[in-house]
Order: structure tokens, then C-alpha cells, then sequence
């Protein structure tokens, strides 16, 4: 058993940022908006963190797919406690048409190149809302799922569940290797500090492409428009 | 004092030691994303720091200290809620 853990971190406009949409409805404007790691992302960090700190882990690699700058989402889950980084560099039109498809390839890829046990992402990204990666990369490798996970136990090669579904709690008992997806009160993030962000910058973070895992990420979806939700009307009394 | 003198003088950034927390540097740096603004943060965190700069109390200093970590975790929970209560809303229905 490796221990190892592969946590997915996704850089996101931040989640207190008014969205505006682009004028020519074709998405929604990033430019020098402040962006940040995707709040479910934060909390797949922390519990990867944690089962480091039990000493149930050995390892913790954080995984990023976009642009340069999702160095910096990395950097964050370095300062968090994670250990090193991987970097998948996707930028441009490529970036723009990256999904929950061609992510879940390349967790997939990195999932058998670094021999993880245990892949931990966040429920759902906070700009796309499509919680489709983590149960796609559990199909692509032909892993178990605990998704919507609000708590967390490794007992030997298994791994106890509590997933919120709706109407309550389900337990469930799955084996490892096996893909976990966070849900709100799994846990509660800690805030990386100074002294843990000096210490992050020493930790490595390498930079690969698809095509070095062999992903192809061609999207197999086209974005026809992008609009504001209906104006609310104002209640009558 | 020396102590708090070395704390405030803004050359006395943390090289030397960049694992040990570094107050007047934590408190602004979490401080950034106060409600009512960094700016407004930044400038009573400046104030408390020059209003304290002449005491020599040992026992003293270290209550002010304390308070600044106080204040630090009062920051890192107010964010928190906000992002948690942000998310609860807008995810769940209860």
C-alpha cells in the first residue's frame, strides 16, 4: 500500500465575488477577478491533511488542471498541510473547454502513475456546479465511490461512510483504492498561515501535460450561451 | 521595549526565523479580507501596535501577545462562517 492520496484542487472565481456575465454571452468575465480554491476543494485538502496527521496516510499530492495560475490554487494546499504537487498544465481555448470528462482522465492517469490509494476531491466546483468529476474518475478506473461524504474512517483496507443524501445519512462500507468526494461538514478547513506558506514554497510542485498521461482533451461539449438568470420581480404583498 | 520595538519595526520581517509566526505580519496578512476592509483593518492594527510600543512589562507584552492571537483566531472564524454560511445557503435546503 502506497499511502498515498491524490486530492483534486480547482481554482475558482472566489466564492464572494459578484458573477457578471461577458457582454457577448459567451461566458463569464475572469479577468482581474479575485479567484480562489473551490470552498469543497479546501475541505477534500483538510481531511487528507488530517488522515496524514492520524498517521492512516503517508503522503498527500494536490492535483491542479488549468493554467499557470492554478500553481498558486497548489501553493495553497501545500500551505494546508499537503505535500507536493502536480501541476497539469491546460491553458486557452483547452482551458476553456476543460471539464469534469477530460479531469477525471487525467486523475485517472496520475491515479495509476503515482500509485494512489485513495483520491479525495471536493463534491462539486462552485462555478460549473456539475459534481460529475469525482464519480467519473471512480468509473474510469473501475473504483468504489463514497460520494457527498460528511465523515470519514479507514479501518484497514476499507473505508467507513456518511454520505448526506437526501432525507438523511447513509453509511456505507467501501474498499480501497477508492474515489471520496467532500460534502460541506466533512470538516472544517484550516486557513493557511504565514509561517505554513514559507514552508509551502520549499515543497516541489512539477508540471506535466495531458499528453504526457495520455489524455486527450478535446471537449466533446460546446457552450452555445451564457446568460444572467431571470431579474427577480419584486414580491407583492 | 526592544521586544515590541523589533515586532513593529517594519525591517524586522521574519527571515531569520520564517517558521515562527510573526505577529504584526500575521495579524495584517489576515487582516486583508476584514468586512469593513483591509485598509480600515490595517490602520487600527497600526494603531494598537504604536499605542503599545513603549510598554516594558514583560507580563504585559505577553498579554498583548495573546490578544493578538485572539484576534487572529476571531479572524480565521469569522471567515470561515462566512464561507460555510455562503455555501449552506446557496447548496442546501434545511
Amino acid at each position: 500500500m502506497s499511502g498515498r492520496v491524490l486530492v483534486g484542487v480547482k481554482r475558482v472565481i472566489d466564492y464572494a465575488v459578484k458573477i457578471r456575465v461577458k457582454p457577448d454571452n459567451t461566458g463569464v468575465v475572469t479577468d482581474g477577478v479575485k479567484h480562489s480554491m473551490n470552498p469543497f476543494c479546501e475541505i477534500a485538502v483538510e481531511e487528507a491533511v488530517k488522515l496524514k496527521e492520524k498517521k492512516l496516510i503517508k503522503e498527500v499530492v494536490a492535483v491542479s488542471c488549468g493554467p499557470q495560475q492554478s500553481q498558486e490554487t497548489i501553493r495553497t494546499a501545500l500551505a494546508m498541510g499537503a505535500d507536493r504537487g502536480i501541476h497539469v498544465d491546460v491553458s486557452g481555448k483547452d482551458y476553456e473547454n476543460l471539464g469534469p470528462l477530460q479531469v477525471s482522465k487525467i486523475l485517472a492517469a496520475l491515479a495509476k502513475q503515482e500509485d494512489a490509494q485513495l483520491i479525495l476531491l471536493g463534491k462539486q466546483a462552485i462555478d460549473d456546479d456539475c459534481n460529475q468529476t469525482g464519480q467519473m474518475t471512480a468509473a474510469l478506473l473501475d473504483w468504489p465511490q463514497g460520494t457527498f461524504a460528511s465523515e470519514v474512517s479507514l479501518e484497514g483496507d476499507k473505508i467507513n461512510l456518511v454520505r448526506e443524501i437526501d432525507g438523511g445519512l447513509e453509511h456505507i462500507k467501501i474498499n480501497t483504492p477508492a474515489v471520496i468526494t467532500a460534502d460541506l461538514r466533512l470538516n472544517t478547513p484550516r486557513y493557511a498561515t504565514l509561517p505554513n506558506i514559507m514552508k509551502a514554497k520549499k515543497k516541489k510542485i512539477v508540471t506535466v501535460k495531458p499528453a504526457d498521461l495520455g489524455v486527450d482533451v478535446t471537449s466533446r461539449l460546446e457552450v452555445l450561451k451564457v446568460e444572467e438568470p431571470p431579474q427577480r420581480q419584486a414580491g407583492r404583498v | 521595549s526592544d521586544s515590541l520595538k523589533a515586532l513593529v519595526d517594519p525591517r524586522s520581517v521574519p527571515a531569520a526565523r520564517p517558521d515562527k509566526t510573526h505577529w504584526p505580519l500575521e495579524l495584517l496578512y489576515l487582516g486583508r479580507e476584514y468586512p469593513k476592509g483591509g485598509d480600515y483593518f490595517r490602520d487600527r492594527l497600526r494603531a494598537a501596535f504604536a499605542r503599545n510600543k513603549a510598554v516594558e512589562d514583560p507580563e504585559q507584552i505577553k498579554a498583548l501577545i495573546a490578544r493578538g492571537e485572539y484576534v487572529a483566531r476571531e479572524l480565521e472564524a469569522l471567515y470561515y462562517l462566512r464561507k460555510y454560511r455562503a455555501m449552506k445557503k446557496r447548496y442546501y435546503e434545511d
